[in-house]
């Protein structure tokens, strides 16, 4: 199977070529966040390096989020416009999965949570844990608070692994409420993402049903609608867009 | 069988998603258009964030649509235009995200149109453009005299320095409680009353092609508020009339001063704006009357508002100019004609 594999969920863009679980070539750029000039190009890049062509694709993996909102949206629109015009599968995982996977498979039965930061003392985290090969949720992915998360591992009280976007400021809350015990924080080399690794979650992943509806996972309202619908309990609609 | 022209186009800059399948330039074949205005109404104006999210949940229903429509398969494009600029970034972006998708997937050249651009060529659908030409371009976010010499070398002259006029008419709608957008409420008010509230008209005998709709709007509120502390009722037709009344003294005055200037074949109308009923009745009467030699036309009211066929017609002509972007393509969304 030739999978195409792209992640610019964050500051990271990665993309990967990936033929039965063998990566034939990949690209990792953290120095820029203007995604939109860089993710094309660097697909063409690695597709001429491989020799494939675009129809000789069988799968896109996208990371669908959390993540920077136009981020996300980058390689989401691109994923999944390219697998709906080369009429090919979609899978999408999520964006805290791909960092946590290559650390969840080198220690299995450990819990290891994701952190992106998103703004204003809030994350984006999620938790997963190898078992039998398999990588399962330990910790559903969400928008908190570091304070709420931080509860949440002390109340869970087993050792954990963390990995992700941790800021000296969040290393210094987890080391002031967390129990020293209870997490270990991975270098941040081990937490850039990778689109090979992506590939291999998503290589065996269930495909997109409906192509059309697949949006990104955003983990938050924007402010806006969050502020209406307060106004408006109840009120919201199935869809607020429309044909003309 | 000689192959043919057609253009598959996005448009996303702003808060409709559209996609378009335009054969040689002028004829349409498909012209999707899905709206958001339903989500940003509640909110009294387009919110960038939702904007986006919602062109991301259509594009692809929009691309597969505008194909079904117009009976074409990628094998039979030409090439994928898109609008790249202005218009709001996170909008514009899913637009040029999946053109440049569908034209690296199937190796078709990339067209990058200004939207702008595009709104003149939303007259390209009435009648062939005979150069030289110029263009009024007014929307909620533009207001614009553009000189058009030849084909595609466009040229501003003049520009609002403030507020658009559709701006003006959304701002102006709030204060009378008619829910964004309100230019076509507006309009219709106006033809219900007389312009008794003379408001200013900005600029209009300065020497040059500016225009500013920020006085007006002030002048406005100020009445309404005015009016309302001393328990005093407005006729809200009149308000509206007075308004509209300014608004297009303004425009028609500027427009034909700039005529004086620069003779013209052709006058076009076109963008949101260009739909109101009071502006297109004006400018008919004062061309015929002060520069009878010259052609107006106006986009058709369906394509005045945001779409991909004029993308498309704009594109054609762009492609025709060898204007072509790489995958690199980025939106720029302060770009100018
Ligand atoms: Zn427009």
């Amino acid at each position: 199977m030739k999978i195409l594999a792209i992640d610019t969920s964050n500051h990271p863009l990665s993309i990967a070529l990936v033929e039965d679980q063998q990566m034939l070539c990949e690209t990792t750029l953290n120095l820029t966040k203007n995604h939109s000039i860089f993710v094309m190009p660097t697909i063409d890049q690695l597709m001429k390096i491989a020799g494939w062509r675009p129809t000789d694709l069988d799968r896109i993996v996208v990371a669908k989020g959390p993540g920077s909102y136009t981020g996300v949206r980058i390689a989401v629109t691109t994923a999944k416009t390219l697998a709906d015009t080369l009429d090919i599968d979609l899978v999408g995982v999520s964006s805290l999965e791909v960092v946590a996977a290559p650390i969840a498979q080198t220690e299995p039965d450990r819990p290891v949570v994701t952190i992106f930061n998103a703004r204003r003392n809030n994350v984006f985290a999620g938790g997963y844990m190898a078992h039998d090969g398999k990588i399962n949720t330990w910790l559903d992915q969400r928008h908190t608070s570091l304070d709420e998360l931080v509860k949440e591992i002390n109340q869970r009280g087993v050792q954990v692994y963390l990995v992700g976007e941790i800021t000296d400021d969040f290393k210094q809350i987890i080391h002031d409420e967390v129990e020293p015990k209870l997490v270990k924080i991975v270098p941040q080399s081990l937490g850039i993402p990778s689109a090979y690794q992506l590939a291999l979650i998503g290589e065996n992943a269930e495909p997109v049903k409906q192509l059309d509806e697949f949006i990104p996972d955003y983990l938050c309202i924007t402010e806006a609608e969050f502020n209406w619908q307060k106004k408006h309990p109840g009120e919201s609609k199935e869809s607020y867009v429309r044909e003309v | 069988m000689a192959k043919r022209n057609l253009i598959l186009a996005f448009e996303s800059s702003c808060d409709e998603t559209s996609v378009a399948v335009i054969e040689d330039g002028h004829k349409i074949l498909s012209n999707i258009i899905a709206t958001q205005i339903d989500s940003h109404k509640r909110f009294g104006g387009v919110v960038p964030e939702v904007a986006s999210r919602h062109h991301i949940e259509q594009v692809t229903r929009c691309l597969n649509e505008a194909l079904e429509e117009a009976n074409v398969t990628y094998d039979d494009l030409t090439a994928v235009a898109v609008t790249y600029g202005p218009g709001l970034v996170g909008s514009l972006l899913v637009g040029v995200t999946a053109a440049k998708a569908v034209a690296w997937a199937h190796q078709l050249p990339l067209i990058p149109v200004n939207h702008m651009a595009g709104h003149i060529y939303a007259a390209r659908f009435v009648s062939e453009f005979h150069f030289p030409q110029m263009a009024l371009l007014v929307s909620g976010g533009h207001t614009e005299i553009v000189y058009i010499e030849d084909e595609y070398h466009f040229q501003i002259l003049g520009e609002t320095r403030d507020d658009a006029a559709g701006e003006a008419y959304d701002k102006i709608g709030r204060v009378l409680g008619v829910t964004y957008p309100a230019g076509k409420v507006i309009d219709d008010w106006a033809h219900e009353g007389n312009d008794t509230y003379h408001f200013p008209r900005a600029m209009e005998k300065e020497n040059n092609f500016d225009f500013s709709f920020s006085g007006l709007k002030s002048a406005f509120i100020n009445t309404v508020h005015n009016a309302e502390q001393r328990d005093d009722e407005l006729n809200k037709y009149d308000l509206a009339s007075s308004f509209q009344q300014s608004v297009v003294d303004v425009l028609a005055e500027k427009v034909m001063r700039a005529l004086d200037q620069y003779p013209v074949d052709q006058l076009i109308l076109a963008g949101g704006v260009a739909a109101n009923a009071g502006l297109r009745d004006r400018l008919e009467r004062d061309i015929e009357t002060l520069h009878p030699q010259t052609t107006l036309i106006k986009a058709p009211l369906k394509l005045c508002g945001d779409n991909a066929a004029m993308i498309g017609a704009a594109g054609y002509v762009a492609y025709n100019h060898h204007i072509l972007a790489d995958m690199d393509l980025n939106a720029v969304p302060g770009l100018e004609l």
